[in-house]
This record gives structure tokens, C-alpha cells and sequence, in this order.
């Protein structure tokens, strides 16, 4: 089965692999970082601008929007309100109506709001978004979240940052059964085999930025994530065999 | 007058435009999205809007995240 691209409203995607523009210790090595994934969507935060000093350089500078479509984020909004001003000013930058949705609700978890996320997400959609929206693992709300308009929904394998893995992976793939816009798994993603693991399960996409930014070698591992997102997709649309309690041999059984 | 610019009190003559006032703190325009009393001003406002007395701006551009 020959892959598609993927679609989220209006956009249109090869790479299935979202990345983040958080954490690095450069803006040199955090664009070399991008260039390995071979992302196409990165993500980034709106915060106050610096004022009173001489201006750094700006993360803009360093992305380039020929190749990259720019993800601004509502990370660290604890409130439908607030999560609707950051995205209104999102994209009042110019660049683009998608905006990820994060509403969070507490700041140890970074576990996100339900109620508020939903709340934002219906507010965001009617003033014409494309909403991808972060959520936890949970079907019902994932389902929610569809219903409200959503234009993908975004479990998180696991807590922001915590590298933990696809914690519950039978829950996504109750979402995937359930949901019929795309799925992408938003955080909680340590190392390349979450990554393959999402895939393989069926989402569409996978968005990380602290198992890149944070490894050692950021740039070696964003190449490890390209091959991973690529291989479990590869995986997914091939077909696995079943899982079967007993041994099934793989060279006839008869004699010469 | 004063005016608070992301959080801060500052004092700028009468008549200031955004424009310059963005200016003046080595804002580059193509980088920020402004808000004014919690209102956003569309970017081809900035040169024509003039500030007044005890007004708030709230100036916010991208940065690293995830």
C-alpha cells in the first residue's frame, strides 16, 4: 500500500514528523536538528519580546519558511482565555491560522485542562483556526475534542517531556478506532522506538521536541526520529502479522 | 505620558506612534504581533496608531518551544 500525504485541512504534509523549536542549546544546532528530521512542520512558542535591550536574533531567522511550516503554540496557558489571546496573537504574526492547542492544568504534570481545552477548542474553530489540538490519552475527551472541530487531535504518549513512552497504548488505538480525523501522538516521546511504536499502532504523525533537543547529540538523534516516524509508518501501512502463542516455522517442515 | 510596555512604566511624548515606539526599543516589526489595552493591532495599523496616556501594549514574538 503506497503512502499518502498527509492532510490537516489545508495543509499538506510528506514528512510525518513535527518538531519542536524548544530547549536547544543554540539556534545553529537547533537548526541542524530540524534539517535532520526531515520535518516539515516545526513548532514554536509566543512569549513577550524583549524590551530595553539590544535585540538577539530572532528564532525566525533561523527557520526557514520555504520549508518549513511554523506551528506557534499555546504551551504554557492555563485557561480557555488565555490560550485563545496567545493563539489570536499567533496569528496576528502573519504566518498561518494553525495553531496547537495546549491548555494545561497544572504545573508539575503539565497534564492538559480538559474542560478548558475543550472550551478553547470551540471558541478556536469558530473564529476559523485549524485546531490541532493537545489532549491526554483519554478516548472520550479525545472524541470531544473531535466533535468540537478539531482538525487533528493529539494525545500525549506520555507527560511533557518525561520521555516515558507510549504509556497506554491501548488507548490510542481505542482513539484511533473511535476518531476519524488524524491522530498525531504529541509528547511524552524518549527515543526512536516511541516514535516507531505510535506509527505502528496507526497515527499519523508523532510531535516531539525534548527527546531530540535534549539527547546528547540532538542532531544524530532528530536523524534516529526521521527513520523511526518512517519505518513505523512503513510498518503500519505493510500489515503486521498477528501475535500467535505458539511457533509458527518459517522453513518447511518436511523431509528431504 | 506613560506607558506600560510589557510590564513596564515608561514615559514617551505625546503623539508617539507604535510605530516609532517599537522603534525606539529596537523592535523589528516583521517579528512581533502587538496588543493595545488587550486589543491586537493589525500590523498595517502600527505606523497610524498614536499612543495616549496610561495606554498598555503587550509586545510578543516566537520563540523555542514545543
Amino acid at each position: 500500500m503506497a503512502d499518502t500525504v498527509l492532510k490537516l485541512g489545508k495543509y499538506e504534509f510528506k514528512s510525518r514528523l513535527f518538531v519542536g523549536t524548544g530547549k536547544y542549546e543554540t539556534l545553529d544546532l537547533m537548526k541542524e536538528a530540524l534539517e535532520a528530521s526531515g520535518s516539515e512542520v516545526v513548532t514554536v512558542a509566543v512569549r513577550r519580546a524583549n524590551v530595553g535591550c539590544k535585540p538577539g536574533e530572532s528564532l525566525l531567522d533561523y527557520i526557514d519558511q520555504k520549508k518549513y511550516t511554523i506551528l506557534p503554540n499555546t504551551a504554557g496557558c492555563y485557561s480557555a482565555d488565555e490560550a485563545v489571546r496567545t493563539a489570536r496573537l499567533a496569528r496576528e504574526m502573519g504566518i498561518s491560522d494553525l495553531i496547537k492547542l495546549e491548555v494545561l492544568g497544572d504545573k508539575d504534570t503539565l497534564l492538559p485542562d480538559p474542560v478548558d481545552t475543550l472550551k478553547a477548542t470551540e471558541i478556536l474553530v469558530k473564529d476559523g483556526f485549524t485546531v490541532l489540538v493537545y489532549t491526554s490519552d483519554d478516548p472520550i475527551m479525545a472524541k470531544r475534542l473531535e466533535d468540537a472541530g478539531a482538525t487533528s487531535v493529539m494525545p500525549a504518549g506520555a507527560p511533557i517531556g518525561s520521555g516515558q513512552g507510549i504509556l497506554n497504548p491501548n488507548n490510542i488505538r481505542i482513539i484511533l478506532e473511535t476518531l476519524s480525523v488524524p491522530v498525531i501522538v504529541d509528547a511524552g516521546v524518549g527515543t526512536a522506538s516511541d516514535v516507531t511504536a505510535a506509527m505502528e499502532l496507526g497515527c499519523v504523525g508523532v510531535l516531539l521536541n525534548t527527546g531530540i533537543a535534549g539527547a546528547k547529540d540532538p542532531v544524530q538523534m532528530a536523524r534516529a526520529m526521521k527513520l523511526a516516524c518512517e519505518s513505523g509508518r512503513l510498518a503500519y501501512l505493510s500489515g503486521r502479522i498477528p501475535k500467535k502463542l505458539y511457533a509458527n516455522a518459517s522453513s518447511p517442515l518436511k523431509d528431504f | 505620558m506613560q506607558i506600560t510596555v510589557n510590564g513596564e512604566n515608561r514615559e514617551y511624548s505625546t503623539g508617539t506612534s507604535l510605530s516609532e515606539l517599537l522603534k525606539s526599543i529596537d523592535i523589528d516589526e516583521r517579528y512581533v504581533a502587538v496588543e493595545l489595552n488587550r486589543k491586537i493591532v493589525p500590523r498595517t495599523q502600527f505606523n497610524e496608531k498614536l499612543l495616549a496616556e496610561n495606554d498598555t501594549l503587550e509586545i510578543v514574538t516566537f520563540v523555542g518551544g514545543g
